[in-house]
């Protein structure tokens, strides 16, 4: 079996859950494997359960125990050792999502196995081979596992979520939860509600290039257009003109958008690294030397300052 | 408080990672070797903690003798020990090292050990979480915020566009991220300070890995790169590019 543990958050499934229970329904077919997820917390989770049959998924197990609230690591590390033991499974997948890779290394330990984070590709050739960057994505590396089940994290925005209905099978299973060495007490969004760089399907970037944090309301605006993500280089957020969550890079996140737009960013190798595995990347600069362009699907030789506002309007057009 | 730094050793983030022919492997020969730079972090928070509350900083590194030279870059920050875990090189699996690092630390009398909350080679983020469960300890990573109060600490950790307040019982293992604090520089004083403190040499059975990596390669080169030169008025042809051809707005 393939068992998927789903990534609940403040109630709701992210959306890297439908990417992965996608990525499951493939191998699965690949392999001949049945395919579930687990959902896990307090209470609540039945109604979820459906969502995961809009991607193909058969099976839904739910762990409601009161000892899953508030939200614990080490305790939900050891429910989910407890589900895959009873469940026998022998792939089980995460979405690596900053619960999944903190929760997911908790889990091989318990059950004494290999994991694989931040997974791009998974595929079975005699065996199934994770495909993953390395070097914030300066080079991949394909990865077996010699122990079972084999654990891996998926990369957000690495599979297209593909709707296929299936009739779900709710199935309630109890375990003993626990007590808790760390807790969840409270989430502090500084930029609460907006979207994450790591889950954004475009992210709209800015570098020192962009002069001041007084400038960025152009590149909201071009952002809330696009429902994109803002980002930046880290001198940006080091300088605190945006916060520390929106730098992107190998000392920052690594992303994977389908479009990356780099506005005023030179293309230092640490951001470049953090950007790589982005489909399109656009960039706006106006030295025709920077390295940006090395690296840049189109490339824009300009002031920022004159180009963004006509990106803006120009999309604006065409999007009616 | 007695407190262990476990840092690893990996490229400067200015290296161009070089694949083998053959894809086998990364090619060593040329790199410049730093601490991996969230270790920083780690160790100037292993610092402000004993400067505060007494106690020492152990540093602690697994890899074969060219690491000691970043153990002494660790420790003329201001250490004062440190544990060199010997090998042929460092492991490339995660479990190996968690593994190996509780063998060593377990038993030493620490209250509290720091690592990076990954390390920059391999982006593995799996030490902590993996040390910590071998230990029975707790463990809180991508730690932006630290408060330990005897047997309890606050952390805040770094998490999809905010972070989350976290509380846990003593002892732990802390993943550092950035903006955990401002890693001091090393000044000729601590350099030469350093240099003096011996570096104990740990020999240890490694267990088996239980991961294998088959091939290296370069990501997928993507199609032709187009320049436009002319600034604004060519916005409205890359715009067509990225509705027609990319299909990505
Ligand atoms: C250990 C280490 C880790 C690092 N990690 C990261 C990381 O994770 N992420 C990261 O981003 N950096 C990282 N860096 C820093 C990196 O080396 C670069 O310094 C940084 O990326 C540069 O940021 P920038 O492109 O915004 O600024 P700059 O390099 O100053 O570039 C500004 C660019 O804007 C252009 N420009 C200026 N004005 C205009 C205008 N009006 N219109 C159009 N273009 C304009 C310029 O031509 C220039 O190319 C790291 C460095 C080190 C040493």
């Amino acid at each position: 079996m393939i068992l998927i543990i789903s990534d609940i958050q403040e109630g709701k499934l992210r959306s890297v859950n439908a990417e992965v229970y996608t990525a499951a329904v493939a191998l699965g077919k690949e392999t001949g494997q049945p395919v579930a997820t687990v959902l896990l917390g307090a209470s609540g989770l039945k109604e979820l359960a459906a969502t995961a049959g809009n991607y193909g998924v058969e099976k839904a197990i739910v762990v409601e125990d009161a000892g899953l609230a508030p939200f614990s690591p080490d305790a939900y590390a050891a429910a989910i050792a407890h589900v895959i033991r009873e469940t026998g499974a022998s792939v089980v997948l995460m979405g690596a999502t900053f619960t999944g890779k903190d929760v997911m290394p908790r889990v091989a330990q318990h059950l004494d196995v290999a994991l694989v984070q931040d997974v791009i590709n998974v595929r079975d050739e005699g065996g199934l081979v994770f495909t993953r960057p390395m070097y914030a994505g300066k080079v991949h590396a394909d990865v077996r596992v010699q122990t079972s089940p084999a654990l891996a994290t998926i990369r957000p925005k690495s599979y297209k979520p593909a709707e296929q209905a299936a009739d779900v099978a709710v199935e309630p299973m109890s375990v003993s939860v626990p007590a808790a060495k760390v807790q969840v007490v409270a989430y502090e969004g500084s930029s609460n509600g907006k979207l994450d760089v790591t889950e954004a399907d475009i992210i709209v970037s800015g570098g020192r290039g962009m002069q001041g944090a007084d400038k960025w309301g152009m590149l909201e605006e071009l952002a809330d257009l696009l429902g994109a993500a803002t980002g930046c280089s880290r001198p940006v957020s080091d300088d605190g003109w945006r916060p520390h969550e929106e730098h992107i890079g190998q000392t920052g996140k690594t992303v994977s958008p389908d479009l990356y737009i780099a506005c005023g960013i030179s293309g230092a190798i640490q951001h470049v690294a953090g950007v790589s595995s982005s489909k399109f990347i656009v960039a706006v600069n106006k030295d025709p030397e920077a390295p940006i362009f090395k690296v840049a699907d189109y490339g824009i030789v300009g002031d920022v300052f004159d180009v963004v506002p006509v990106i803006t309007e120009e999309i604006r057009k065409v999007k009616g | 408080m007695n407190i262990a730094v476990c840092i690893k050793q990996t490229p400067d983030t200015t290296t161009r990672i070089q694949v083998a022919d053959g894809g086998g492997e990364i090619v060593d020969d040329g790199i410049q070797w730093i601490i991996s730079p969230y270790d920083e972090f780690a160790i100037e928070e292993a610092l402000k903690l004993t400067e505060a509350n007494g106690g020492e900083v152990t540093i602690v590194s697994m890899g074969p003798a060219r690491v000691e030279k970043t153990i002494r870059e660790a420790l003329a920050m201001g250490a004062q020990k440190a544990i060199r875990i010997d090998c042929e090189s460092i492991p490339n699996d995660p479990g190996v090292t968690a593994k190996v690092l509780a063998e060593v630390l377990r038993g030493r009398g620490f209250d509290l050990i720091f690592t990076g909350r990954q390390a920059i080679d391999g982006d593995q983020a799996q030490v902590p979480g993996r040390l910590a469960h071998l230990l029975d300890w707790a463990c809180v990573s991508v730690v932006i915020d630290l408060a330990i109060d005897g047997d309890k600490g606050t952390a805040l950790r770094e998490v999809e566009g905010g972070s989350e307040r976290v509380h846990f019982t003593m002892p732990a293992v802390i993943g550092a991220n950035r903006h955990l604090n401002e890693p001091r520089y090393r000044n000729m004083r601590g350099i030469m300070k350093a240099k003096r403190i011996p570096i104990e040499v740990v020999q240890v059975d490694a267990p088996a890995p239980q991961l294998e990596i088959t091939s290296y390669s370069y990501p997928p080169q993507k199609g032709e790169r187009k320049l436009f030169e002319n600034g604004a008025s060519d916005v409205a042809e890359v715009v067509r590019l990225l509705r027609e051809e990319a299909q990505v707005i």
